[in-house]
């Protein structure tokens, strides 16, 4: 088996335990490059079917070209589709930095559509390498009611079990691709050839690496235009992954604070 | 026309297509290693040293943490490059395992940083659970600790093959040879305790960066290898796709016409028109094919570690839980098994408490039947087993009330491991053994179909009427010299004086016709009882009184027995001490077991296995033969018939 095939094999048994012990549960699509993935080991595990409803929180901010690709992935991978907008930035916590606040909305955006809709937890892309925090995820994330993360009390995951039983109240966040790194998310997406927001690709020697609001997302100097060469670049590169996303750098623990609160 | 600024097209296409040939040699070389020790042994800095000796760093990684350094006025540490949550840095622990990648130029490694201090066991063990190595590392100065030990034993429990001791803060004890040879004597005594053995000794000091990525010109005295040189000899897990296939049944899939049995190929290879067999349900199934989306070809066969789906050619009943293996080298089933296993719960394990068991993909309530022993990380000697404490390790019997499909932990890691879980939180680890125990797969298994059972022209009632009492069986169960020939012996002669129609049917009678192709191996035991417990039935179908006398250590045999008889079973156990019986000793068996002449001894070198709820207990250490008949006969009559009265 090559490094893909056990990245792919693991990701799909972590689905399918998923599947198999909770109840009411959605995959959360950010409609980047890691979600796709996500979408994507979904068929692979369900053999052609998304057994879940994937959920999109709306900021409303997005990039166009986000929107587009969206609704032609819904027609064309015959996803559940539901979708709910978040509440306006004036509700959100004054004394995070700006772009944290704005960030926050999403968070609040998905606590509001998870009780709306009593889903029991969610799927979400997230990844290890991306950030130091993420690094210290659990493939099954308990949260309380408030949807707050107690980075301090997790349980711990070996030999393959995972926490999938919980106490009323409790909701879990499900992370399949925890341990893949960018460059495996490349890799697969061209491997499978998995279709991709083109913000990706390079022109006029800016390239998107991680896609978010516009207001607090910026692109990257790259002439990446294609998936080779983008793998290329990030063989090389030694810039992190999240360096265009404004919240992540405004105070040593946004990142902390957002995801304590339930950001993902 | 695509614009380019920094590098033309034709050097693009070069790196590509180098990149692309290192993908292709590195992508399987890499390799997930955990860095543990005792709290403040060093392992976040090691860690900080090799990704900045790898020149693995991020650009501005090494800038920001200077600058926040200063900013807070502390000196320069490597460990805050690793601690990059605030939390983290103001305690001045790692409290949660973090993964960090560098390279060599052989291969890739993940590295995982694993708490060393107590509280944050759980974390340390979620991160050294998944790695192929360990790096476990001792400070020179306070030399062997407590996390040294326990850590140490934990790797071996979770199954990590590699391990090597770094002896770290080596610039503090003067680069002193004779520091470094205590520390090693030391750790490597206690690590043969244990039976792990060390991949490598060797005298570092992180900080300064000695023996890290090159080698100490401060201890020219040592002439093994560096950290990273140590790293690269390291070899991954080896594939076990030769050994006996096992799949963990996680679903059965109906999303289409298909029915597909998903799961994991954990050992072994899978092909299309494979026989295979699935536990403990015992059904058998031709493989029709093997299950996948958006692929080249439909493959025709699996392996080791791959996600897969089958279809089977007939429709059999299968669920999540299960094992699918091939007929030949199918899993051991038991309701019962012994655990080795760490305890990580708030509150102490303790006999008798019931727990959920996960085996695999199967979920059950358990039972702690026994603790064997419990094993003191610090001093090695088994304490008291009346419980095992939050942290440590022991050895316990494990009971479920349902038959489980398993394997011993050295025939097959992913089959052969559990996990226990209190209210909704993992808090044990384990590996299975099964000495001692059988294999209960040949009692469960039946073998011939097209049978019809016949009705007797005679009935039950016209028997007993005849008899003037029902037939039962009376099973006698204890330790050999217990006094089970004796009473039964005893018992029959009372009772046949009496008017009733009663047999007895004793362990060396029938070991030597029916049973006499039988050996005293826990599986042959449980046959032995298996065959004497359908006998005592078709007795007690005659009408008579059985009398059965037989050692019967296992109590899921005495279950089975009770199951195979209806209600008229009477577990009878004759309760007599090892001492006493051993003391008593009637055919010298005793002795012999003790002098090696007999191996699998009930008492000696197998257990037995007291009744949970008998009908009756006789305490033949303090009740003698004429008494003990006397309570028998009280028995016999209370729960069927007193021909005395009755005449």
């Amino acid at each position: 088996m090559s490094h893909l095939d056990e990245l792919e094999a693991e990701s799909i048994y972590v689905f399918r335990e998923a599947y198999a012990k909770l109840k009411s549960i959605a995959i959360l699509w950010s409609i980047g490059k890691d979600s796709n993935v996500v979408l994507w080991l979904a068929k692979k595990a369900f053999f052609g079917h998304v057994p879940f409803p994937v959920l999109f929180i709306d900021t409303e901010k997005e990039f166009p070209q986000v929107y587009e690709f969206r609704d032609q992935r819904i027609v064309d991978w015959g996803l559940n589709y539901i979708q709910e907008q978040c509440p306006p930035l004036d509700e959100m916590d004054p004394t995070l930095p700006p772009a944290a606040r704005l960030a926050a909305r999403k968070t609040y955006g998905l606590k509001q559509a998870l009780s709306k809709h009593g889903y029991s937890g969610v799927v979400a892309g997230i990844r290890r390498d991306e950030e130091a925090i993420r690094a210290k995820e659990r493939y099954f994330s308990p949260r309380d009611d408030s949807g707050a993360w107690d980075l301090r009390d997790q349980p711990p995951e070996f030999f393959n079990q995972y926490m999938t039983n919980f106490p009323p109240g409790i909701h879990v966040r499900v992370h399949p691709i925890l341990h893949w790194t960018e460059l495996d998310v490349w890799k697969y997406t061209k491997r499978e050839n998995i279709p991709l927001v083109d913000l990706y690709f390079a022109k006029s020697g800016k390239r998107y690496r991680s896609l978010g609001e516009q207001e607090i997302t910026h692109p990257i100097d790259s002439t990446a235009a294609t998936i080779d060469e983008i793998i290329a670049e990030l063989e090389v590169t030694r810039i992190p992954e999240r360096s265009g996303r404004a919240m992540d750098h405004e105070a040593e623990d946004s990142f902390e604070r957002l995801r304590a609160a339930g950001y993902m | 026309m695509k614009p380019k600024t920094a590098l033309s097209d034709c050097a693009l296409r070069v790196i590509c297509k180098m990149v692309q040939e290192i993908m292709a040699t590195s992508q399987a070389q890499q390799l997930k290693i955990v860095i543990v020790g005792h709290v403040d042994h060093g392992k976040s800095t090691l860690i900080g040293r090799l990704i900045h000796d790898t020149d693995s760093l991020p650009d501005g990684k090494l800038e920001a943490i200077q600058q926040m350094c200063e900013r807070r006025g502390m000196p320069f540490e490597w460990a805050f490059l690793m601690d990059s949550i605030q939390a983290e840095r103001d305690q001045g622990i790692t409290i949660d395992t973090t993964q960090i990648r560098f390279k060599t130029a052989q291969r890739t490694y993940v590295i995982i940083d694993a708490p060393g201090h107590i509280e944050f066991l759980k974390n340390m063990i979620t991160g050294a659970a998944s790695s192929e190595a360990a790096l476990l590392l001792i400070d020179a100065q306070e030399g062997v600790k407590e996390q040294s030990r326990r850590h140490g034993y934990l790797l071996s429990l979770l199954g990590i093959p590699q391990v090597a001791v770094l002896v770290n803060k080596m610039d503090l004890v003067g680069y002193d040879a004779e520091k470094f040879g205590a520390v090693v004597e030391e750790y490597r005594a206690y690590l043969k305790e244990i039976g792990v053995e060390a991949t490598a000794f060797i005298p570092v000091s992180a900080r300064a960066g000695d023996n890290i990525a090159e080698r100490s010109e401060n201890m020219p005295w040592y002439q093994g290898p560096t950290v990273l040189r140590m790293l690269d000899d390291f070899q991954p897990r080896p594939p076990v796709s030769d050994r006996p296939l096992r799949m963990l049944v996680q679903d059965v899939y109906k999303f289409d016409q298909r029915r597909i049995i998903a799961g994991r190929i954990e050992a072994g290879a899978l092909k299309v028109g494979d026989e295979v067999l699935f536990s403990p349900s015992n059904k058998v199934a031709q493989v029709r094919s093997i299950e996948a989306w958006s692929v080249p070809e439909a493959p025709t066969m699996a392996v080791a570690g791959e996600s897969v789906g089958v279809t089977l050619e007939t429709q059999i009943f299968v669920e999540r839980g299960e094992i699918m293996s091939h007929v030949d080298d199918a899993p051991a089933e038991t309701n019962v098994f012994k655990g080795r296993l760490f305890w990580l719960g708030r509150n102490a394990l303790t006999p008798g408490s019931e727990y959920l068991l996960k085996l695999g993909t199967l979920e059950c309530p358990v039972v702690v039947e026994r603790i064997n022993r419990v094993v003191d990380t610090e001093a090695l000697d088994c304490s008291d087993p009346k419980q095992i404490e939050r942290n440590a390790v022991g050895e316990v019997v494990l009971r479920t009330r349902r038959l489980l499909a398993l394997d011993e932990h050295q025939q097959c890691s992913a089959t052969g491991r559990f996990v226990l879980v209190e209210d909704y939180v993992p808090v044990a680890g384990g590996q299975i053994a099964m000495d001692g125990y059988p294999d209960q797969r040949n009692l469960v298994t039946v073998r011939s179909t097209n049978i019809t059972a016949v009705g007797h022209a005679v009935t039950r009632a016209a028997r007993a009427a005849r008899n003037g009492h029902e037939g039962a069986v009376l099973w006698f169960t204890g330790l050999s010299g217990a006094g089970k020939s004796t009473l039964a012996l005893a018992l029959e002669a009372t009772l046949f004086t009496k008017g009733y129609s009663v047999y007895v049917l004793d362990g060396d009678n029938i070991r030597t016709g029916l049973n006499a192709n039988l050996s005293f191996s826990p599986e042959d035991r449980a046959e032995n009882i298996r065959r004497v417990s359908e006998v005592a039935n078709l007795f007690a179908d005659a009408g008579f009184l059985v009398i059965s006398s037989f050692i019967s250590p296992y109590r899921s045999d005495r279950e089975r027995a009770r199951a195979a008889a209806g209600g008229r079973f009477h577990e009878i156990y004759l309760k007599a001490p090892l001492e006493v019986c051993e003391q008593r000793d009637p055919k010298g068996l005793y002795k012999k077991a003790r002098s090696g002449e007999i191996r699998d001894f009930t008492g000696i070198h197998s257990p037995y296995e007291e009744p949970d709820a008998p009908e009756l207990v006789i305490d033949t250490s303090v009740v003698s033969v004429e008494s003990a008949i006397a309570k028998l006969l009280d028995y016999v009559k209370s729960f069927g018939a007193d021909l005395e009265r009755s005449t």
